[in-house]
């Protein structure tokens, strides 16, 4: 049985590996539609990591509605926009570069340590069971009913998002 | 050589399902070539493929080999990288929702309680494939094929999810195996009837085929989405559309048609398997038969059907299949 624990482990971290490679792609690409596509990589592999932690209902809901409706408004949005041809500078542009850099720095560690020195870690259950779909249902639907109903505004900052990077290009030049 | 016998049984497991899976994507697509030409053939009064083989028995499998020889042209301002990416992804997602229908009450990959809800997630992989693939080819018919397709899918989606939706209310579960064991007296064809043909229409629109075949149509925008595609590549596109065909075809039957029960036949063992393929290719047979049928709608009835009379009435269905529920 040390065989499948092997082999779970390797998934988890090919999985890992798949979520920060679209994230790198999405933010790197040349290219807006590449960038897209980067994203729903590295969506597909969070919807990885959900199937690992136990929840095959929250992976299929991830995969259905993150890489199936949200990438899919925001290719056709690039696609009916009026994209640009022109790719997207090789090099890290900007005159801020040390400002920016130094900003998402301390962002991050202020926010990494809080985070560290708040949560209270406790040890995962053995098995939690397949009761993900009623309890993911019993929460959003009662006490967590206000942001469930706010979340679907994502699908609107989608549309509105596409459009304005589509028509404005990544350098954010107006045509 | 203890570890290697314990993990023995679920090494076959796997290596059986991967080979199940790829005989009956490659075997349906086969069958279903040969058939569609055939059935085409004798619609129009023609004969078909007669030429290689007994009735043009062989035609199939020497066009695919005519496939495989052929050059990969990739158009010279196409995207590369996308333009290959597409056939593949339009392709590979189709092994995973083989796992999770039940071929009959033995026979079954991996028996998941969202079942219904991978198959749906992984079809919706191949509208982001048909969507690169028009992207990447850099030609404005690709373009609009793609960008119908989208429209259509997306559309098209809802209604069938509402109507699936009412006999999962029914069952209480997502789960393929657990629909087709609770329509042992009556199938849900006879409950609900409304239901099934809503789910027939938007499953005609989800695989892209006449009289909905906006995103490919031959005579306004030359092939559509493949327009650019040649050799193998095409090919993986066809594959793509004709497992497709057949996982839609064998959620139809488990949701309405009973899933694998039929009266036994000799080897009943057997039986079960025999009953689900029946059922799939009769609709497969349906499928084909309407695409040769009937002339191609115009896009802006194509929607106006979906939005203003399948997603009203699907909805309209769901509401009393639920207070029904709650009341009986």
């Amino acid at each position: 049985m040390i065989v499948f624990e092997y082999i779970a482990e390797a998934l988890f971290y090919a999985f890992v590996a798949l979520t920060f490679t679209g994230g790198f792609l999405a933010v790197r690409s040349k290219l807006l539609m590449h960038a897209v596509l980067g994203l729903a990589v590295s969506l597909f592999g969070v919807a990885g990591l959900y199937f690992y932690l136990g929840s095959p209902f929250l992976t299929m809901m991830q995969i259905l509605i993150y890489v199936g409706a949200v990438c899919i408004i925001i290719v056709l949005g690039v696609m009916i926009g009026n994209t640009p041809d022109q790719l997207a500078a090789k090099k890290l542009t900007g005159r801020n570069l040390p400002i920016a850099l130094l900003a998402c720095t301390t962002g991050f560690i202020a926010l990494f340590v809080a985070t560290i020195n708040r949560t209270e870690f406790t040890a995962a259950n053995e098995k939690i069971g397949d009761m993900s779909i009623k309890f993911v249902g019993e929460n959003l639907l009662y006490q967590y009913c206000l942001a469930f109903e706010l979340i679907s505004v994502v699908l609107l900052t989608a549309i509105i998002g596409s459009i304005i990077l589509a028509r404005g290009g990544r350098e954010g030049k107006t045509p | 050589m203890e570890l290697f016998y314990s993990i023995l049984p679920e090494l076959i497991r796997i290596v059986v399902c991967a080979v199940c899976g790829a005989v009956i994507v490659f075997g349906n697509a086969l069958v279903m070539g040969y058939a569609e030409r055939k059935l085409a053939g004798h619609i129009m009064l023609r004969p078909g493929p007669m030429e290689v083989g007994p009735h043009g028995l062989y035609q199939l499998v020497v066009d695919g080999l005519k496939l495989m020889g052929k050059q990969l042209v990739v158009p010279l301002k196409a995207d590369k990288p996308l333009f290959m990416l597409a056939p593949i992804l339009a392709f590979a997602p189709v092994f995973v929702p083989l796992l999770v229908i039940p071929f009959s009450d033995k026979l079954q990959g991996f028996d998941l309680d969202v079942g219904y809800l991978l198959i749906l997630a992984f079809a919706s992989i191949n509208v982001l494939a048909i969507l690169i693939g028009g992207w990447g080819s850099n030609n404005k018919y690709s373009l609009f094929g793609a960008i119908r397709s989208v429209a259509q899918n997306v559309a098209y989606e809802i209604p069938m999810l509402i109507s699936a939706l009412a006999i999962i209310f029914m069952t209480n579960s997502f789960s393929l195996k657990e629909i087709a064991a609770a329509q042992s007296p009556v199938w849900f064809i006879v409950i609900q009837p409304v239901a099934f043909l809503i789910f027939i229409v938007s499953m005609v629109a989800e695989t892209n085929r006449a009289p909905f075949d906006l995103p490919e149509a031959e005579s306004e925008l030359t092939a559509g989405f493949h327009t650019e595609y040649s050799g193998m590549s095409f090919s993986l596109f066809v594959l793509g559309e004709y497992a497709n065909m057949f996982i839609i075809c064998s959620v139809a039957t488990v949701f309405f048609l009973g899933g694998s029960s039929g009266i036994p036949l000799p080897y009943f063992e057997y039986s079960g398997i025999i009953w689900f393929l029946a059922k799939v290719y009769f609709l497969m047979f349906f499928l084909v038969w309407i695409r040769w049928t009937y002339p191609r709608t115009r896009f802006d009835q194509l929607m106006n059907f979906c939005w203003k009379y399948l997603i009203p009435f699907s909805l309209v269905n769901l509401l009393i299949t639920v207070v029904m529920v709650k009341l009986l």
